[in-house]
């Protein structure tokens, strides 16, 4: 499988602000990063890497570009952060773009390249900090800036607004009554054993989700509440951009309204990079080791209410289905085994993807890349042929997608390579398979 | 508690024993659907959204519905002063529902009720076909704006404030933000500076001068007071406080060395630290206690920048002083358990939730809500003194401290009790 070659792209996040750099204020910028915000860490993995190019293989970028060099994780670092550690960071402005459209267009930072380094040196590390560098200079792709852009001023990735975020769930909870009795979303409920957030594209596109999980919440007579005020939404593409005090800020946010609430835990939708900042990376640029309230992912929280037999699962959905396994959760949380058990649970006939697990190719959105934008759409589908090989393999109909990024991103690859399959939330499976008792039918 | 509440304390019932208020499960009976309950400040009254027909809902208040029902009602809550808000629909129209009566203004939507501290003003933010804006006890600022983002109110009411887009932005217009289109409405009317962010604002104690988080560029964020910025930028501040009864802002601030806190831009407390926010002066208006960092994944309370001595590996919510400002207390989280920390000494007993701790009026004795499960107790001095209830809200110290107000549900009735402390404390 392959697509046509790409033209040159064009971006004004990265256009424009090239036109004010210097070299010198390039290495003003990069010397503070490399003194103040990098350490121990950085330098291991800068020496310890003996350019063996094992990384290679592992990298869906590298498989889907006929095996360039360039799109080789250890060819990223090198085109990259070699040269700006070789030259002090005195390089030309375009220079910082070609930089960016390598740390932050053609690289996912899945953390599946590390897997296969004989030293396990973790690469997506290193073209983060690309990225920061990038992201300190004020050259990000356009619509990945316009992504922070709306984190930072509405805590939420898409200019979602108070009211309109607040009036979603009040519709969304008269959808859900019309399904389930007195199915409810309770807002701002103090002391709940639950309180469950979500990704923006949720309220703004997808809001049918935001229903389903009320009526799924009722069935499983589950204690929760989402706020009506800001820390609703889970994700955070600041952390992707390099701009790591709006990720702070994000991320605070997310986890005050839950302790604001008093709730006992958060559970997250299913989203793979939302639940990375959420847990990993945000929680720590704060200061905390752990997130302060537990958190768990959508797939660990079905997973329970599954085995635990709140769901009952009274028919499987029969047609032929594959999963697309996300990295932030299979590779970085270990959920592959969840996963897997909740869709032999509810799915008569699945189709293993190969590789699978922690082995599973990226679904080349994720990492920030698919909020680049649409000028970055073709190279981020062509960079993924192996994943629509794979994908054609399996023989599926339906592709389970546990996380946004992942569920756009192979929409983009089904129809980008003509695949004719579909993709759907777990959620969307679990409304079509489970008992909604007599007691509580509209 | 805070010294407003305890003042209007003083005109509460403190003499009756036990006042069985309402039988909730009879609320069950009567509406199809009964929502999250709220009680009044002096426990007398306790009220619930309900749906009161197929289509419609209402307010339940001590088990008797308002006159007005609604196509949609939420946010339920009392002021400090007692007086009960919901927001609420029909045919299309918000507005907020006092006591049950409306506010004149009706609008396309309604949101972020909130009160100020002396509990005499209510404000929401609203939305109507003008533009975004706020209303304080049904009057509307006069201007409105792309957006709305937050609903401050002084001390006193009189004045209020909200960050505000002051100019439409398209999709993807990473330009015109850059240039900075947010600033600070008081009382409607906006900051003349513009900025890439505001956020977290603050009154003065006199309510003159208003204090917020701005952000000027990529990683260049300071405080700027009545629009005008600390000469000292930062890679990222919190929320600021006024001094008590000065125009001086106290806010947290990164710079190389770690977050510290800043006075008017210059180093406060010279210790940085991991993480400092939720600084708070104590009622003499010179003690001041922060939740700090002090090594990664370590939290404490420092007060005037000396840091207790106990760390917390989880959270610490905010410190919460005596009325002497002697002595401070804490809801902290210690390896998944909840607990109340008091000048550093946490209680012995963990539990699955505490809520924020108070003083007794002479400092000697705290209390606090704790659940274990979904069972609520009081907890005195670390003491389980009373419960387990099905619901329960904050205690209250009477204003001499020989008594508490406990307001719970117990066996689905509603009970307002005072509890002498002596006795309890023989439990």
């Amino acid at each position: 499988m392959g697509l046509a070659p790409l033209p040159l792209v064009n971006d004004a996040g990265m256009d424009l602000p090239i036109q004010e750099l210097t070299p010198e204020r390039i290495a003003v910028v990069f010397n503070r990063i490399m003194n103040t915000e990098t350490a121990a860490r950085f330098k291991v993995y800068m020496n310890t890497c003996v350019h063996c190019g094992l990384c290679s293989d592992a990298c869906h970028w590298f498989l889907s570009n006929d095996r360039d060099p360039r799109f080789s994780p250890v060819g990223k670092v090198k085109q990259t952060l070699w040269t700006l550690v070789q030259k002090k960071g005195r390089v030309q402005p375009e220079f910082i773009k070609e930089c960016s459209r390598i740390a932050q267009t053609e690289c996912n930072v899945c953390r599946r390249c590390s897997m296969y380094c004989p030293f396990g040196i973790d690469i997506a590390y290193l073209l983060l900090t690309v990225r920061r560098i990038c992201s300190e200079l004020g050259v990000v792709p356009q619509f990945l800036q316009d992504t922070v852009n709306s984190h930072a001023v509405t805590l939420n990735q898409m200019w979602v607004k108070q009211d309109e975020w607040i009036d979603t769930l009040q519709w969304q909870e008269d959808d859900a009554r019309a399904e389930v009795r007195n199915a409810r979303i309770p807002l701002d409920k103090e002391g709940a054993d639950v309180f469950y957030s979500v990704i923006a594209p949720e309220p703004k596109i997808l809001a049918q989700l935001i229903g389903n999980i009320a009526q799924i919440m009722a069935v499983a007579k589950v204690d929760w509440t989402m706020p009506s005020f800001d820390g609703w939404d889970n994700s955070n593409m600041a952390m992707y951009s390099g701009d790591f005090e709006t990720m702070g800020r994000v991320e605070r946010s997310h986890h005050d309204a839950a302790l604001r609430l008093k709730s006992r835990r958060i559970v997250m939708g299913e989203c793979g990079h939302a639940f990375r900042g959420a847990v990993y990376d945000g929680p720590k640029w704060l200061g905390w080791r752990e997130p302060p309230i537990p958190l768990i992912h959508a797939v660990d929280f079905y997973h329970e209410l599954i085995t635990t037999g709140r769901l009952k699962i009274i028919k499987k959905f029969s047609t032929p289905v594959t999963v697309q396994e996300p990295c932030n959760i299979i590779r970085g949380r270990g959920l592959g085994v969840k996963l897997r058990e909740i869709i032999d649970a509810t799915c008569s006939d699945f189709r293993p993807p190969e590789p699978d697990f922690e082995h599973n190719y990226c679904c080349g959105a994720g990492g920030g890349v698919i909020n680049c934008g649409p000028n970055w759409k073709a190279s981020r589908v062509k960079g993924n042929s192996v994943k629509a090989e794979q994908l054609a393999a399996t023989g599926a109909h339906i592709v389970i997608t546990p996380c946004h990024n992942c569920h756009s991103g192979i929409e983009d690859i089904i129809s980008g390579y003509k695949l004719g399959m579909h993709v759907k939330f777990f959620s969307e499976i679990l409304m079509e398979v489970i008992e909604i008792p007599d007691e509580l039918q509209a | 508690m805070n010294e407003i509440i305890s003042n209007l304390a003083k005109s509460w019932d403190w003499d009756t024993p036990s006042k069985n208020l309402s039988d909730i499960s009879q609320w069950s009976s009567n509406f199809s659907e009964v929502q999250e309950l709220v009680t009044s400040m002096d426990g007398e009254r306790i009220a619930s959204v309900v749906r009161a027909g197929d289509e419609s809902f209402t307010v339940c208040v001590n088990g008797e519905p308002w006159s007005n029902t609604f196509e949609k009602a939420w946010s339920l809550k009392f002021s400090p002063a007692g007086v009960l808000f919901v927001i609420a629909m029909n045919e299309d129209e918000w507005s907020v529902f006092e006591e049950d009566e409306p506010w004149n203004d009706t609008f396309e939507y309604v949101w972020n009720l909130n009160f100020s501290p002396n509990g005499k003003i209510a404000g929401v933010n609203v939305r109507s076909a003008e533009g975004y804006g706020a209303s304080l006890n049904g009057e509307t600022w006069e201007h409105k704006f792309v957006q709305v983002r937050s609903m401050h109110i002084s001390n006193d009411g009189r004045n209020s404030a909200g960050s505000v887009q002051m100019e439409p932005l398209s999709e993807g217009d990473i330009v015109t933000f850059k240039k900075g289109i947010w600033g600070l409405a008081v009382n409607g009317h906006p900051w003349e500076q513009r900025f890439l962010n505001v956020w977290g604002c603050a009154f003065s104690g006199d309510g003159t001068r208003v204090a917020a988080e701005v952000r000027l560029k990529s990683g260049s964020q300071t405080i700027a007071v009545d629009g005008i910025c600390w000469n000292e930028q930062f890679k990222a501040v919190w929320e600021p406080v006024f001094i008590p009864g000065t125009h001086e802002v106290i806010a947290p601030g990164l710079s190389s060395k770690g977050w510290q806190l800043h006075i008017n831009g210059s180093p406060l407390w010279n210790q940085p630290f991991n993480q400092v926010w939720r600084q708070k002066f104590g009622p003499d208006g010179k003690r001041l206690a922060a939740v700090v960092s002090p090594d990664f994944g370590r939290w404490s309370i420092a007060v005037d920048g000396t840091v207790w001595k106990s760390t917390f590996s989880d959270v610490v919510i905010e410190p919460i002083f005596s009325f002497d400002s002697k002595h401070v207390a804490a809801a902290v989280k210690n390896n998944n358990r909840w607990t109340i920390a008091v000048d550093g000494v946490a209680w012995n007993q963990g539990f699955d939730m505490a809520w924020n701790p108070y003083f007794s009026p002479d400092g000697n004795m705290v209390v606090a809500r704790i659940a274990l499960g979904k069972n609520y107790f009081v907890a005195l001095d670390g003491k389980l003194v009373l419960g387990p209830f099905e619901e329960m809200w904050d205690p209250i110290f009477s204003p001499d401290g020989e008594s508490l107000l406990v307001k719970c549900v117990d066996d689905s009735r509603y009970f307002r009790k005072i509890l002498p402390v002596k006795e309890l404390l023989k439990k």
